[in-house]
Parts: C-alpha cells; sequence; structure tokens
C-alpha cells in the first residue's frame, strides 16, 4: 500500500468571530509523529479534528496524498484510526460486536474474531469481551476505543488527550500502541501531559 | 457507493434497534393510541372513504413524526455521530439511514392497515393493487423526507417541536395524494384511473431522495 502524507497549510479556524487558531502549518509523512499541545480552549481538539476530516478549516487546508497522487479525506478514511473522549462506541452491543461492526462500516474486511481476542488481550478487557459497553467503566471504555482504532492498523493515528481516563497499566498499553504507530506511519497527539509531549518529532504549542 | 458499509450500517441501526426498540415501540404505541381514538371518535358515524383515507393518513403522519427522527437524535445524543462521520462517508450514512427509515416507515403502514382493516368495517379496500402500490410509495416518499429532516434536526435544540413542523410543508404534497389515492382503493377504482396519482408519488419520491442526497452532504459535515 502507498504510504499516506498529511500537509497542513496555513489553517486557521474561526468559531463565530473568535480565531482560536491561525497560521498552523506542517508536513507529516511515514514515521513522523506530531504533538499539538496548549492551553484549555487554545483548539488543540479542533486541530486534530481538522486533520482527521471531522471538522473543515475556515482557511487554509489539510491535503493527503499517497505516493504522489492527492487524494481526498473520504480515499483515506480507512486508514484513520482516532481515540478521543468525543467518539463514543455503542453502549448497546458489546466489545466484540463494536469492532465488527465499527470495522465493516470502515472498509469491507472485517477483523478475523482471533484478531479481535489478541487485540482485546492487548487492551486488557478480553474478560468482559461479551459484556454490553453500557456496563463498562470510562477506563474500559477507553481501551476499546485503542482496540477499534488500532485493530485495522491505521497508516494515520490520531490520539486526543491519550491516557484520560486510563490506569498506569492502560498508560502502558497506550505507549505500546505509540511504538508500533512510530514505526508504521503517522503519529498525531493531542495533549498537554509533558511526558505525552515528548512522543512528537514535530510540536505545535497552539 | 461502499454497498460493504451500507450494508453494514443498516444492519447496524436494525440490531441495536432490535435491542433497544428506541424508535418502534414509540412508533407502534403511537399507532395503537391514535387508532383506538379515531376508532371511539368515529365508532357512532358511517364515515366517508374520503374521511377514512384522510384519517388513515393522519396516524401514519404523527406516528412517523413522533419515531423516524430517531435515527439521527439517537446517534447525536449517544455521541456516536462524529465515530460515524469518521468511519465512513456522507452517502453511505444516507443510503444507510434512508434504508432503516423505509423499513421502519414500511412496518408502521403496515400496522396501521391492519388495524384499520380490523378496526373500521368502511375501511373496506377494493382495488387492493391501488392500495398497495399507494401505501409503498407514500411510505418511502415519508421515509425519504423524513430522513434528511432528521439529519437536520438532529443538531438543534428543540428537536421534538421542530420536526412535525418543518415535516409538514415538506409532507403536503404526499400526504394530498396519498390520501386522494387511498380514497380511490376504498372506492374500488382501477389502477388505471388512480395512475396520475401515483405518478405524483414516483416523481414526489424521486425528487426528495435525489434532492435529500445531494443535500446531504452539507448538514452532515461541519
Amino acid at each position: 500500500m502507498m504510504t499516506l502524507a498529511v500537509q497542513a497549510k496555513n489553517l486557521q479556524k474561526d468559531f463565530n468571530r473568535r480565531t482560536i487558531f491561525k497560521g498552523i502549518s506542517f508536513e507529516l509523512g511515514e514515521q513522523r509523529s506530531l504533538v499539538v499541545t496548549g492551553k484549555n480552549g487554545s483548539g488543540k481538539s479542533t486541530l486534530v479534528k481538522i486533520v482527521a476530516g471531522l471538522l473543515s478549516a475556515t482557511k487554509g487546508s489539510v491535503e493527503y496524498r499517497t505516493g504522489n497522487t492527492n487524494v481526498s479525506i473520504d480515499d483515506i478514511r480507512d486508514r484513520i484510526g482516532f481515540v478521543s473522549p468525543y467518539l463514543n462506541l455503542y453502549d448497546e452491543f458489546d466489545a466484540v460486536e463494536n469492532i465488527k461492526v465499527l470495522s465493516s462500516i470502515r472498509s469491507s474486511s472485517v477483523p478475523t474474531d482471533s484478531a479481535i481476542q489478541t487485540m482485546l488481550e492487548r487492551v486488557g478487557i478480553a474478560a468482559r469481551a461479551r459484556n454490553l459497553v453500557r456496563t463498562y467503566s470510562s477506563g474500559m471504555k477507553q481501551r476499546l476505543k485503542y482496540a477499534v482504532a488500532a485493530i485495522h492498523k491505521p497508516d494515520l493515528l490520531i490520539l486526543d488527550e491519550p491516557t484520560a481516563n486510563l490506569d498506569e497499566e492502560g498508560a502502558a498499553v497506550v505507549r505500546s500502541f505509540v511504538r508500533e504507530q512510530e514505526e508504521r506511519g503517522i503519529l498525531v497527539v493531542a495533549t498537554n501531559d509533558p511526558a505525552e509531549i515528548r512522543w512528537g518529532k514535530i510540536i505545535v504549542r497552539l | 457507493m461502499k454497498f460493504q458499509s451500507t450494508y453494514a450500517l443498516v444492519m447496524k441501526d436494525v440490531r441495536s434497534e432490535l435491542r433497544t426498540r428506541y424508535a418502534l415501540n414509540a412508533l407502534l404505541m403511537f399507532v395503537v393510541t391514535s387508532v383506538t381514538t379515531v376508532l371511539f371518535a368515529l365508532r357512532s358515524d358511517n364515515p366517508s372513504a374520503q374521511l377514512l383515507a384522510g384519517m388513515f393518513w393522519v396516524v401514519v403522519f404523527f406516528t412517523a413524526m413522533s419515531g423516524l427522527s430517531r435515527i439521527f437524535v439517537s446517534e447525536e445524543e449517544r455521541g456516536t455521530t462524529l465515530t460515524l462521520r469518521l468511519l465512513t462517508i456522507p452517502s453511505v450514512v444516507f443510503v444507510g439511514k434512508l434504508v432503516v427509515n423505509c423499513l421502519l416507515t414500511l412496518t408502521l403502514t403496515a400496522a396501521v392497515s391492519v388495524l384499520y382493516v380490523w378496526a373500521f368495517p368502511g375501511f373496506a379496500i377494493v382495488s387492493w393493487d391501488v392500495f398497495i402500490a399507494t401505501v409503498f410509495l407514500g411510505s418511502l416518499g415519508f421515509a425519504s423526507a423524513s430522513t434528511i429532516l432528521a439529519a437536520i434536526i438532529a443538531k438543534a435544540n428543540v428537536r421534538g417541536s421542530l420536526y412535525p413542523v418543518l415535516a409538514f410543508p415538506v409532507l403536503v404534497p404526499l400526504l394530498m395524494t396519498v390520501m386522494n389515492a387511498t380514497a380511490r382503493a376504498l372506492e374500488g377504482e382501477t389502477i388505471a384511473l388512480a395512475f396520475g396519482d401515483l405518478q405524483v408519488l414516483v416523481g414526489y419520491l424521486l425528487v426528495m431522495t435525489a434532492g435529500s442526497f445531494l443535500l446531504f452532504d452539507y448538514v452532515w459535515v461541519e
């Protein structure tokens, strides 16, 4: 599969008449990690949403390239993984159902049962795999979000507040995903944690 | 269009609906209570075919207004709208939600039809072909208009009251036509005589679906 590259050019985002940030540019290719940091309300989540194609920028653009070809965000949705507190899962399904349903909506390839089992063991919720998500704690839901986001080995992994709601064991799981992603593709993190800021080769301070 | 993703989204919604009964319970309870109310109101009269056809679609309209918006409102309330927006393209979401709303509306109109035939001796369908074509096309037209309106109002604060207010002017041409065609079915007119009404229903369905498909991108993407 062609290598994915992301280029942000002079991004600006306004909400009503208030400018949240402006003049943000960066280029991300394979094995490049970006950390977005800044005080509360500075637009960290807004910026990563723009990179993921969930929000449009007021000015500027985000371009995606596979090899030497420009592609649209719709062409690469199945190559993105995103974990954040505001991306929720389906409470009425269990962990396995969530992974299967969301993977099949994302692309035609549904992970095998053994791949799902391995992923759930990795994030530490295999024992509760068949319980409905509405019975999970917030930390378990966060772990399941990692399983959903990483099961298809995304080229672009975006983490907003990566260790929110997680205990030390959960944070160690996140670090393993980060290391793996740094070798495989592009990592984008929005955080204020000093240890997590060090994950970035490029740091954007808002 | 990604048919596999669309199918997965439809199956997700069907399975979710069967498990939570978000919309299904609301629709069926509304059907039972409104048909019962109409039954008591008209029990001593001998209502005309025109009146019965009108009351039939009044029940369908208000029942649809009570349940069909759930298709997007439930995603918004559960915070899964962004998840869907991340995973797939807008056309997949629109077609998937439209198919689910069509299934719900067809279930609803089938339930209302059975109850009407059982409860009102005057609701004797003579031209079954006209009735089935009217109910089928009318249901799809309802579902098509309801789906795009549900996507629009899901982002509003006053969803409950906004939905019927927005839907009424959009659905007026459809309601007038289906009432007319249903009365023809009760009066025993042939499909050739009802052909004009059925053409209007097909036209409404095509225009509404095509317009909604084109508009949905702007509604869905922030």
